[in-house]
């Protein structure tokens, strides 16, 4: 039976053709693509949480099945446990864990069901919005490591975080500018209440006292709103005048502190204007965007996150003979450690004994398994994949070629704001014209009437207040950022739309961004009456011994039913090697052929595939009796990669392709998805001198891309893109995030950009306008006191009423769901 | 219009009340996490012990 075009019941991936696996679901046989998918789909059924594959509105990822080890060992051993984890009253201990493939609602409510039913767990609270958990639990009656596997049982990888306090300090700094913002916002409705009757009594006549009254009232509401609300602004301000620089805070705060000393001396004086409702709406909205975009940062991760995915928190020294787990911060130099198969290198060492293969992709990128022998230098954040290792530690944490990246992430990250500098310095060109301004009129008034002198200089002052032009850039922003994060886009640099608008070129690195980035067994066609399930057995059995990037399509795809023997690696042909009593080859045809006795280049049968343009995309498996299974192997491209790229093109951004991989691949894939520039076998340094190059034409490029071997390239690009399942370091560089790893919203994105620079531009006119028409006839004094107030707060109403146009009117977008139809996909 | 003087502090005292109700919300972590919560309504009652990952099913869960 072939189920083409079904998605797996648990990731949402196409199930590989002729393969038949099922998962038993409440007594329905539903099909999956893997048995690592089988394995959590009816692990979470069979907890009583089948509920969750009804709530979900996301796809989970697809469950890891290489064979690994238990990670959690060292977690099992209660002193190191005690050392990583705080204590909590009654012996309790907790921890914060970062949820990897935490992607819904659901997802948060499986992993918090799945813990609460452990006996032992006091407390967990799972945030699916920085997709992490807090864990309570007694000690006593459980031990950690049970309750890690089980997450990960239920398909969400946990890593425990060391850095437990830069988290806390998050959700502190969420919570403190929730509350100001809620006093600025409840603030700002009060005092609007008072101010309509004060417009029209002004207008229409208002008994004096309860004029006097309101005013007085509104003043005491307006004062936590200026003092407490506005209290992050005064602070930016202060450190950019001290670090001699002037930063959009200083306007703004000069602007609220302005507009409200003004007002307060005018409510108590009993005459001239007060423009409270200006402050605090001014004060509601500016703090309205800077939470929106701190959510947005700490959603998108910090560098700490990084490196608590990449590198484990613990290690296994060896001391006298005898191992022992330890926290990786306690390594040091010349410890000795034994690194397991599979187990990550908890810091920099050389290999003093065992003959192993490391996975370096990611620092490297590059996917094939390194050789380790005795003298090897192996480093932090690598896995080993073959045979135990013992290691001495050269570089601990700080030291090491990981933590070097990172670092240099942070000072990029710290350097990124280019843009924001240039409306800084529009914003202190403009105040500094202001202060000049205002001091010609105080010195003409002077000379004129001196007693007109300081209404007439305060008037300027708060006319021109830049609120309007303060707010013109951060609303536009703000109100696009919301509306791309309900689309799953995360923009964690706002910068980045500005610069986003004005792209001319798309570079993308192929894999994993055009393509899905995981080599999988697209088509099993067994020959000679097999079962694709045995064709895949026997195929997993001895890619097992093997580190080639292909074995993983293997290995992730079949359980290896059998051990293979004898196993011998032919470079560039495949293996051979004996399973279940037989003689087996996996590779070329030919190789796979030759085993059939002296018959090499006897006539395949006719369904044998191959000789054509993808015959490279073809692995065999061959016994004695001749062919015995054909295997179609692809990076699957993206079924939305093709209309992403014509839909650039239609804004004009031109796609190109920057890729490490093999030039006919990557030509294929280019022609799919209709780029005619493409390059292949580039190096990291070679992408990011092809992206100079594009600048120095004048270019405005945007770098998509997902591997850490892609974070120079994203670092240079003028818009940096993530995908949401990519390495942690390259969302870190990354400016925009796509969360639902699709590229369905990027031509969205790209339009959104552009419409957000058109309204910061009408926004910014206005503004400009307003005060311009407002301040000659403020410093002639000819400006009424109540039109002053409904022009100074229409101004401000009129840039957010536009900023908000751009939060509606966001086409309906497709769930994140397999098409109907199935595309085979070759890259 | 002299009620105004009284319905004013009135609406005022309201206005702190809420903000007061407000901060303890916050500070209590109510909305730390404003999805998953909406999800508890629509679980089944009795669960049952998860079949793997834990050796003491013979004690009571705590919660």
């Amino acid at each position: 039976m072939t189920v083409a075009g079904t998605p797996c019941f648990h990731c949402g991936e196409p199930i590989p053709r002729g393969l038949v696996i099922h998962a038993r679901i409440s007594g329905r046989d539903e099909p999956v693509c893997c048995h690592g998918c089988k394995a959590v789909a009816e692990f979470i059924t069979g907890a009583g949480l089948g509920d969750y594959y009804r709530y979900r509105d996301a796809s989970s990822s697809r469950a890891d099945e290489t064979p690994r080890p238990d990670r959690w060992a060292a977690y099992d051993r209660p002193e190191l446990v005690e050392r990583l984890t705080r204590a909590e009253p009654n012996g309790a201990r907790s921890i914060t864990v970062l949820l990897e493939g935490l992607r819904c609602a659901a997802c948060s409510w499986l992993a918090d069901k799945a813990l609460s039913l452990q006996s032992g767990v006091l407390d967990v609270s799972v945030n699916p919005a920085t997709a992490r958990a807090r864990l309570v639990w007694d000690p006593a009656r459980v031990r950690l490591g049970d309750l890690l596997r089980v997450l990960e049982h239920v398909g969400l990888r946990p890593h425990p975080l060391a850095g437990e306090p830069s988290e806390q300090l998050a959700l502190l700094e969420r919570r403190s500018a929730l509350k100001r913002l809620a006093v600025a916002g409840f603030g700002n409705m009060q005092v609007m209440m008072f101010a309509v009757p004060l417009y029209f009594g002004d207008a229409g006549g208002m008994d004096p006292a309860m004029r006097e009254y309101m005013r007085l009232v509104s003043m005491l509401v307006s004062i936590p709103v200026a003092l407490y609300a506005g209290w992050p602004f005064y602070q930016g301000a202060w450190h950019a005048l001290r670090a001699r620089s002037i930063s959009m805070d200083v306007p703004v705060s000069l602007g609220i502190v302005l507009a409200f000393v003004a007002s307060v001396w005018n409510a108590l004086r009993g005459q001239g204007e007060v423009y409270f409702d200006s402050v605090t709406m001014f004060v509601f909205f500016l703090g309205l965007g800077r939470y929106i975009e701190m959510i947005a940062r700490h959603r998108a991760g910090s560098v700490a996150d990084a490196l608590a995915r990449l590198a484990p928190v613990t290690a296994r020294r060896l001391r006298n003979g005898q191992a022992e787990d330890v926290q990786a911060v306690e390594l040091a130099v010349g410890d000795e450690l034994l690194v397991r198969t599979g187990e990550v290198f908890a810091a920099d060492g050389v290999v003093i004994e065992g003959d192993g293969r490391v996975d370096e992709s990611m620092l490297t990128g590059e996917s094939a398994a390194i050789a380790k022998p005795p003298g090897a230098p192996v480093h932090q954040g690598t896995q080993n994949l073959a045979a135990p290792l013992k290691v001495r530690v050269a570089a601990v944490a700080g030291q090491t070629v990981l933590s070097g990246i990172v670092a240099l992430l942070e000072r990029a990250q710290a350097e990124r704001p280019r843009l924001a500098k240039a409306a800084d310095h529009a914003a202190a060109w403009f105040l500094s014209r202001i202060l000049v301004g205002a001091a010609i009129v105080f010195a003409v008034w002077w000379y004129v009437d001196p007693s007109r002198a300081f209404s007439a200089t305060l008037a300027v002052l708060v006319v021109t207040c830049p609120c309007a032009l303060s707010l013109a850039t951060p609303t536009a922003l703000a109100a696009a950022t919301a509306s791309l994060a309900r689309r799953g886009v995360l923009v964690a640099h706002t910068d980045a739309i500005e610069t986003l608008s004005k792209a001319t070129h798309v570079l993308w690195d192929k894999t994993g961004t055009l393509t899905k980035g995981l080599v999988r067994v697209e088509e099993v066609r067994p020959l000679a009456g097999l079962s694709a399930e045995q064709a895949l057995a026997w195929a997993g059995a001895l890619e097992q011994m093997s580190e080639h990037p292909i074995a993983r399509a293997f290995l992730a795809s079949g359980k290896p039913v059998a051990a293979a023997s004898g196993v011998e690696v032919h470079a560039g042909r495949g293996l051979a090697g004996r399973v279940d009593g037989r003689q087996l080859r996996i590779g070329t045809r030919a190789f796979a052929a030759e085993l059939q006795a002296g018959q090499a280049g006897g006539a395949p049968p006719a369904s044998v595939p191959g000789g054509d343009a993808t015959e490279e995309s073809w692995v065999y498996l061959g016994g004695e009796q001749g062919l015995l299974a054909a295997f179609r192997l692809t990076d699957p491209l993206r079924p939305e990669a093709r209309d992403c790229v014509a839909g650039l093109a239609a804004l004009g951004l031109h796609s190109e392709i920057a890729s490490g991989d093999e030039a006919a691949t990557v030509a294929r894939v280019a022609a799919r998805c209709g780029i005619d520039t493409h390059a292949a076998r580039l190096a990291p340094a070679d992408k990011l001198a092809r992206l100079k190059q594009l600048q120095s034409g004048g270019a405005i490029v945007v770098a998509i891309g997902d591997g850490i071997n892609d974070a120079p390239l994203l670092r240079g690009a003028d818009v940096a893109i993530a995908m949401g399942r990519g390495s942690a370091l390259a969302q870190t560089s990354a400016d925009l995030i796509l969360v639902r790893d699709s590229l369905e919203d990027l031509p969205h994105t790209a339009l959104l950009a552009r419409r957000t620079q058109r309204v910061i531009r009408q926004n910014l006119a206005w503004s400009i306008g307003y005060n311009l028409a407002a301040l000659p006839l403020a410093a002639l004094g000819f400006v009424p006191p109540w039109l002053a107030a409904i022009g100074m707060s229409l101004s401000s109403v009129v840039v957010v009423l536009n900023a908000m146009r751009l939060s509606r009117g966001a086409p309906p977008r497709r769930r994140p769901e397999w098409p109907a139809t199935p595309q085979p996909e070759v890259a | 219009m002299e009620i105004l003087y009284v319905l004013i502090p009135l609406g005022l005292l309201l206005v702190g009340f809420g903000l007061w109700a407000f901060f303890w919300a916050a500070g209590d972590g109510q909305f730390d996490d404003l999805d998953s919560p909406g999800w508890t309504v629509l679980e089944d009652d009795a669960p049952r012990a998860p079949p793997a990952a834990n050796e003491r099913p013979d004690e009571a869960p705590p919660r």
